[in-house]
């Protein structure tokens, strides 16, 4: 392939101490669609960010037609035609298609905007790419896929040499994708270079020309076709044989404390059944996007469902607030630390005592020393390295973590829900974290665990769910639960008849917050 | 991992800001911890009251600083409302007009429809509360933003104290009420009040466990939601107190003046929100004090009264008072790196 195309030389990438990228080679050539695959937080979008400009690289070094090729800014990215198609769709919702394709370089004709031409240009690319949109509309009130194709066309309005998919297919149904997989043959088509990030392995199949597969920041396997099968790709994601385990002792099994029966929520997932013995953790794994955040966030009462129950103990609990849920003993450790979980400003004592100030002051007066001394309790039962009385945000990330679980054991819980309990933190952390949980589940609470990494779910949980489309595929024991297995379930392809994505999405998914 | 990336930018200034502490506490410097301590309006209020003892000699007697206090305390209880909505991160643009059409619904129930005072006061309280609720309602359930909603509110309440008595003033209330503003062992009863109802409020807001929701609401919603606080509901009873205090305000109105005027309270809505922000509080929700609001209070009080005394142009006062806004601002920015907060 010599020096045509775009070409990575042992990229090497680090935050902080995390080594992110470990010298990797990447090459995109002209007219070729390079699938890139990998699971969550294996690089993929590290190595997108660097070839597009927004991170640089610590050592490596990049190339384009053999010419040297170092983006400082997203700019300088664009400049040299290398875009990136987010995952998420950024699009101004009162503003026309047209406007948004053009956005930031509005064609202008004598001082004036060139309203002509920016339909003509939007109209053709929209054709081209098959899309049937009114230029001059407002993007509100689109769907999400024509929303994507909108994305798309803007990116080809730039004429670029090289694009890269960021998982485009994330929020789309089946014959979405297939549209936007049609889009993409018809860039390779006229020779522009394709990089396709996605967790959806049949596509990736379908739509490369070479796969490309990351892990743990390395290049651990590379294919010059796209016809891979996908035991192959899954072996190489998955990787090494799994041995650090945190599971709790066997339960008894003789107190069943939480049963989810048809639990269901439009438009989102459809028919959870699950049930959780006492000393139980019970995983819930899929790919991003399966509806496992929605899924418990409806049981902790943080959004409605609208079928099924939550029977906490045999009782019918169905908490529509997160109140209710945790007056019922059910408290969930969200995934957004710092939009959900904490209040970053405030001190880590007054984090971990806001739900239980009604509880803790016995004399109806919440003083300093209690606050204090619950804080103070926590830090030593969970090894929390650094000042209760400070805010929070003094802290590391492990330690932040540290006090957004500890916040829902100030009072001992029912069912510990903990959606990704170790995103953003450093491998001590984690496995401090596991023993934590483990010594929950140990102590007689049912455990439900939400994670995006497999080895998480697989180490800590006595039974594994895996869902996938909204949809649960299937329930695995520990014994049944191999990597393999989880993610053969994971990658299934419910996309036929999504529940989740049938109807128009106003722009932004992520206002689901209702009082 | 990528993903936590646009946190990055905070969690180096976050860095920063304990470093500075750190070294701070290394050099074991207690009197600068002390100091550090103390709220920046603190420091103004005595910076200004040392000035202002200087430049006039009438400032410090004993019979000007109550008058101080008299003349701010109707926006001083406006201020306590004003303070409790901010913290949870909303804005009550209504109090002045609130405190009008309270008003003037107690002065017509009394002087016109001819019931007993004590009921006319109360009806008073309970419009008050009333249009408190409609903001509450409007800016939770009907997610309305606060600003809108009260502007609403603002406008509708103006034109309904005008329109109860035509636009007239109403006089002459019952002598006992003048009492209100009288003194009481040589001390201003509507200064025990005012200092009654911070100290009510101050309590609240740090010991029971709704009154510090508010500030957990304000630094960030959803995480309050999660944690089990019922978010509308204690913002819809923020709103209410805030209008019943405006109708206490109101009642010491027309105790000082034995008159009530619909156009009452229409300037007071800039000072009390001015009282507030030279307290400390952040418009952006989440911080701010009793206290704080109360050293506001004392620091425009103290400039008004002071400029009066050095016949500083009336025209002239309001400038000074948005400078010290500005002021007050800067200092507490500088503060909070300070104290890396």
């Amino acid at each position: 392939m010599s020096a045509a195309g775009l070409v990575c030389t042992q990229l090497t990438k680090s935050f902080g101490p995390v080594t992110v990228l470990k010298g990797i080679d990447f090459t995109v050539p002209h007219g070729k669609v390079i699938g890139l695959i990998g699971e969550n937080g294996a690089g993929k979008s590290t190595l997108s960010s660097l070839i597009t400009g927004v991170h640089r690289p610590d050592s490596g070094s990049m190339t384009i037609d053999g010419k040297p090729y170092a983006p400082a800014t997203p700019g300088d990215a664009l400049a040299a035609g290398v875009v990136l198609i987010h995952q998420e769709i950024r699009l101004l919702p009162e503003l026309t298609v047209a406007e948004n394709i053009f956005l930031g370089r509005l064609p202008r004709k004598g001082g004036r905007i060139d309203r002509q031409r920016m339909y003509d240009e939007s109209h053709a690319v929209l054709e081209l790419l098959g899309a049937h949109v009114d230029p001059n509309r407002q993007v509100k009130g689109l769907s999400m896929a024509v929303q994507q194709e909108i994305e798309i066309a803007k990116a080809i309005t730039r004429k670029p040499r090289y694009i890269i998919f960021d998982e485009p297919s994330a929020s789309l149904g089946g014959n979405e994708t297939e549209r936007v997989l049609d889009q993409i043959r018809v860039l390779r088509d006229q020779g522009a270079g394709v990089v396709y990030i996605s967790h959806r392995l049949d596509e990736v199949r379908e739509v490369a020309d070479g796969i490309v597969c990351l892990r743990d920041g390395q290049r651990v396997a590379g294919w010059d076709t796209g016809d891979v099968p996908t035991t192959d790709l899954v072996n190489a994601m998955v990787g090494r044989e799994f041995t650090y385990e945190h599971v709790a002792p066997e339960p008894a099994h003789d107190h069943r404390v939480l049963e989810v029966r048809g639990l269901g929520r439009r438009g989102v997932f459809a028919d959870i059944n699950f049930a959780v013995d006492a000393g139980e953790v019970f995983g819930i794994a899929g790919l991003v996007g399966a509806g496992r955040t929605e899924t418990v966030r409806c049981i902790a009462g943080a959004d409605r469902a609208d079928t099924g129950d939550v029977v906490v103990d045999g009782k019918k609990i169905n908490a529509h607030t997160p109140r209710a849920a945790i007056k019922a003993g059910i408290v969930m450790v969200p995934e957004d630390r710092k939009g959900q979980g904490l209040n970053l400003d405030r001190t880590a004592s007054e984090n971990v005592t806001l739900p239980w100030e009604r509880l803790l002051a016995k004399t109806g007066l919440v003083t300093r020393g209690i606050v204090r001394a619950a804080g103070e309790k926590l830090s030593g039962e969970l090894d929390i390295r650094g000042r209760m009385g400070l805010p929070v945000k003094s802290m590391s990330g492990g330690n932040q973590q540290k006090v957004l679980l500890g916040k829902w054991l100030v009072e001992k819980p029912t069912v510990f829900i903990v959606d990704e309990p170790t995103r953003g933190v450093d491998v001590g952390a984690k496995m401090a974290i596991y023993e934590i949980i483990r010594g929950l589940a140990a102590d007689g609470v049912a455990v439900v665990v939400v994670s995006s990494e497999l080895e998480e779910v697989l180490g800590l949980a006595h039974r594994v769910m895996v869902m996938s489309g909204g949809r649960q595929q299937g329930i695995l024991s520990r014994e049944e639960a191999t990597p393999q297995a989880v993610m053969a379930l994971a990658v299934a392809n419910t996309s036929t008849d999504d529940p989740a994505y049938t109807e128009d999405h106003p722009v932004s998914a992520g206002t689901r917050q209702e009082g | 991992m990528p993903k936590t990336e646009p946190q990055t930018t905070d969690t180096t200034t976050a860095a920063e800001a304990p470093k500075t502490t750190a070294s701070h506490r290394a050099s074991g410097n207690r009197a600068a911890d002390l100091f550090r301590s103390v709220p920046g309006p603190l420091i103004g209020l005595v910076v200004i009251f040392i000035a202002m003892s200087f430049l006039s000699p009438f400032f410090l007697s004993f019979r000007n600083l109550i008058n101080i206090i008299s003349q701010v305390s109707d926006i001083g209880v406006m201020a306590v409302g004003a303070a409790m909505v901010i913290i949870i991160g909303g804005i009550d643009l209504s109090v002045g007009s609130t405190l009008a059409f309270s008003m003037m619904t107690m002065a017509w129930i009394y002087k016109i429809q001819g019931l007993p005072f004590p009921v006319a006061i109360l009806i008073g309280l309970l419009i008050g509360a009333l249009v408190g609720l409609v903001n509450g309602l409007l800016s939770t359930y009907a997610r309305i933003q606060p600003f809108v909603a009260t502007l609403a509110t603002m406008s509708a309440a103006a034109g309904l104290a005008l329109f109860i008595t035509n636009g007239n003033p109403v006089t002459q209330f019952p002598d006992w009420f003048s009492a209100l503003t009288g003194t009481f062992l040589g001390l201003p009863v509507e200064g025990i009040i005012l200092v009654a109802i911070y100290l009510i409020a101050a309590f609240w807001l740090r010991f029971r466990p709704s009154g510090r929701a508010l500030y957990a609401i304000g630094g960030n919603e959803e995480v309050a939601r999660l944690s089990g606080i019922n978010v509308r509901a204690l913002k819809v009873r923020v709103y209410v107190t805030a209008g019943v205090l405006a109708s206490v305000a109101g009642l010491l109105v027309v105790s000082r003046l034995d008159s009530a005027a619909p156009t009452a309270g229409a300037a007071d809505l800039l000072n009390v929100i001015a009282v507030v922000v030279i307290g400390g509080a952040s418009l952006a929700g989440g911080s701010g004090t009793m206290f704080g609001t109360f050293i506001g209070l004392l620091i425009i009080g103290t400039l008004n009264n002071g400029m009066s005394l050095l016949n500083v142009s009336p025209n002239l006062q309001p400038v000074v008072i948005g400078i010290a806004i500005i002021v007050a601002v800067l200092l507490d920015r500088g503060g909070l790196k300070a104290r890396g907060a």
